[in-house]
């Protein structure tokens, strides 16, 4: 035995006498790093890249069968979840890969903001990472056109309509894009070449020189409420404190990552698992267009926006606030390198993160179940409530047809079923006066459209009067205050004779 | 300076990095010459690789569009709007189903046709055609266009993209091949164009789109 490790510690040595790496490699694991800082809250960035490189391993082990063609990318991708053994786990593994890791760096993100862990010598480690973060983002959507499906398609459509508002430039950008007049087979070896080489390189060099910045600079001390950062003073204080209460990072901080990598590693396997992999929806065929296009859950607030930002403000919100944003965040610790760390003495920035993240959070909601979106089959499937047809004379009832057929329910809501972009019809009646209905029906306004053309008078007619019926209990019908006057002034007359 | 100092104690020395450091050594010029002609290399490298990279966006729009048949005109029934597919006239082998693109062909009456395209003038998503409220509906975002592809409701900020279309040997042509965006609109006729030689119908009312009042538009 002891000849074996004497046989393995020579081996070692030829190696190490020829590549000089292990001295190295060993001095930066055992660099010693402020006791405050073996903490949980400093093990999203170690996890972030342990994320990273699963995302690596299982997307070289997918490339084994995918095929990059238009024509039968998605075969490939129905063959890898029915034929290839464990063919459906590997691309679950990658896709929850995928949606852990924009988690864990968002959560990084704002561990490192809150923590002032930006600020002076840290400016340049934070500028990449939010470069970092953008190409995970890029990773995320590139990855979801190579899973090309329906979604995938009409997403690139989406993309491609977004990229043709920029000014002056749109038209090439979208060519460019789309590596041809429409979205087909060079579309999406465009975005193999991003998702398998461009974007993945860069993030793997990135992530590189991030590292090399901690090591270099050492992390982030824990910070002190009142510990002022100054350039004059900051890297002698780090030093002081590291060689006071300093700690080898493996093993004595290290353990930790470790632990929390393991975990997370683990909750990819059992979402892989248990939910399994992500689609692919309907084939990429465009001329199926019975389909509901969405994006992925890390695009979903986006989607949400759009739905929601006026028409005329649209294109120019959509090129003008990622740009300030990105920059507000890259310029973020050359504007602010020195100062206060502690978050209890940065109000504004706990603020920040708490107003971004909730509105992040409303946004990805609402974008779940698309309250702007017509439910395109709900005039076919929602039934109206038994009980609004109960007792009704038979032009109402006749009025409940015309608002079946005439697809009123994509849009609004009887009985809470239907389509939630205007407003429920329940209770019409005490909101609107017949007259403001008809009104409405025929002219449409606010977000509806006109349906003149669509309905014929006895159509309208059948069908105000069903909405008539549509009462709240113990509240009063909608009346027109002028309209009874003007009766009653016609009626004052005629009893005078 | 101290007269005294012997002053051959630094020539030896001098003589070899003081030409290096003023940087005109034979090797020093060769390097820089090295690093020129690799510099006109890479510059005469790049002209190919941008010309490449950059191709798609250059090309002509005239070569992208064609007149594309969608079968004969009668197939279409008057006062109806049907989906019907074409081939892109410019595919790749590999395209599979995404070369194939519908569009909705709204025949107004006789041979007075409207083309529009399937995607949404908002964000490209599939717009669908409810022939009972005459309507097309988006389900992405809900824009919402009238019969005659003008704007109903919603996000989009104009009316659909309308195909450019003629009527050849009784065939029903469009000139297509460029998917529609804000940026590369197909065929920017003004509505329900009238077909020239074509035996002039005069649409009744009730086909006629009714004029809307500007304050239902908004």
């Amino acid at each position: 035995m002891p000849k074996l490790k004497q046989a393995g510690i020579h081996l070692y040595q030829w190696f190490e006498d020829r590549l000089g790496l292990g001295k190295p490699a060993i001095e930066a694991a055992e660099h010693e790093v402020p006791e405050n800082t073996a903490s949980w809250w400093y093990v999203f960035g170690s996890a972030a890249t342990v994320l990273l490189m699963l995302q690596v391993v299982t997307g070289i082990l997918l490339g084994l069968v995918y095929s990059p063609s238009a024509g039968q990318a998605w075969a490939s991708l129905e063959f890898l979840d029915h034929t290839v053994r464990l063919g459906w786990f590997l691309r679950a593994l990658h896709g929850w890969g995928s949606d852990f890791m924009i988690a864990i760096v968002l959560i990084h993100l704002a561990q490192v903001f809150l923590f002032g862990a930006y600020k002076y010598p840290r400016e340049l480690t934070w500028i990449v990472g939010v470069l970092m973060l953008l190409l995970t983002l890029g990773m995320a959507f590139t990855g979801q056109v190579l899973r090309f499906d329906q979604d995938s398609y009409w997403g690139l459509g989406i993309g491609a309509s977004i990229v043709s508002r920029v000014p002056w430039i749109g038209g090439p950008l979208v060519d460019l894009m789309l590596g041809g007049p429409i979205i087909a087979g060079p579309t999406l070896t465009r975005f193999f070449a991003l998702h398998v080489f461009i974007i993945p390189g860069l993030l793997l060099a990135f992530t590189c020189i991030h590292l090399w910045m901690v090591l270099r600079l050492g992390i982030n001390d824990w910070p002190m409420p009142g510990r002022l950062v100054s350039k004059q003073t900051y890297t002698h204080d780090y030093h002081k404190l590291t060689k006071e209460t300093g700690i080898p990072f493996i093993p004595d901080a290290a353990w930790k990552d470790a632990i929390f990598a393991a975990a997370i590693l683990f909750a990819v396997m059992a979402c892989a698992l248990y939910f399994g992999p992500f689609g692919p929806s309907g084939q990429p065929d465009p001329t199926l267009i019975q389909t509901a296009p969405k994006p992925d859950f890390a695009f979903l607030w986006i989607y949400a926006v759009l739905a929601y930002l006026p028409p005329s403000l649209e294109t120019p919100v959509m090129f003008i606030a990622p740009v300030v944003g990105i920059a507000a965040m890259l310029l973020l610790p050359l504007l602010s390198p020195e100062g206060e760390k502690h978050w209890s003495r940065r109000p504004i920035a706990v603020l920040m993160v708490a107003v971004i993240a909730v509105t992040l959070g409303v946004f990805t909601h609402l974008g779940t179940y698309t309250p702007w979106s017509p439910i395109m089959d709900a005039w076919t499937s929602d039934p109206i409530p038994p009980a609004y047809l109960h007792d009704r004379t038979p032009l109402e009832r006749e009025g409940a047809l015309v608002l079946q057929n005439k697809q009123c329910r994509n849009c609004h809501s009887v009985g809470g079923a239907g389509g939630l972009r205007g407003p429920a019809l329940d209770g019409i009646a005490t909101r609107m006066t017949e007259d403001q209905i008809i009104r409405q029906v025929l002219q449409g306004g606010g977000n509806m459209p006109a349906y003149g053309n669509a309905l014929s008078p006895s159509e309208t007619t059948a069908l105000v009067h069903f909405l008539g019926t549509l009462h709240v209990e113990n509240e009063r019908d909608a009346i027109d205050a002028s309209r009874k006057l003007a009766e009653s002034d016609h009626a004052a007359p005629t009893s005078a004779h | 300076m101290d007269p005294n100092q012997p002053i051959a104690q630094e020539q030896p020395v001098d003589e070899a990095t003081r030409i290096r450091q003023a940087g005109h050594s034979r090797r020093a010029f060769l390097f820089k010459l090295s690093l020129a002609l690799n510099g006109i290399v890479g510059a005469v490298m790049a002209v190919p690789i941008i010309g490449y990279l950059f191709g798609p966006a250059t090309g002509k729009k005239s070569a992208e569009e064609s007149w594309i048949d969608l079968g004969s005109f009668a197939d279409f029934p008057e006062g109806e709007t049907r989906l019907a597919t074409f081939r892109n006239p410019i595919t790749t082998a590999w395209d599979g189903q995404t070369g194939d693109i519908p569009c909705w062909v709204r025949r107004v009456s006789g041979t007075t046709f409207q083309v529009f395209a399937i995607n949404c003038a908002h964000l490209g998503c599939p717009v669908r055609w409810f022939a009972e409220s005459k309507l097309f509906l988006c389900p992405c975002h809900g824009g919402a266009y009238y019969q005659d592809g003008s704007r109903a409701s919603g996000p989009p900020e104009r009316g659909l993209f309308e195909y450019e279309h003629k009527i050849a040997a009784d065939k029903l042509l469009i000139s297509a091949g460029k998917m529609p965006t804000l940026a590369a609109k197909c065929g920017s006729k003004p509505q329900l164009t009238q077909i020239a030689n074509a035996t002039p119908v005069q649409p009744s009312t009730e086909e006629m789109p009714e004029p809307r009042c500007e304050s239902c538009q908004s």
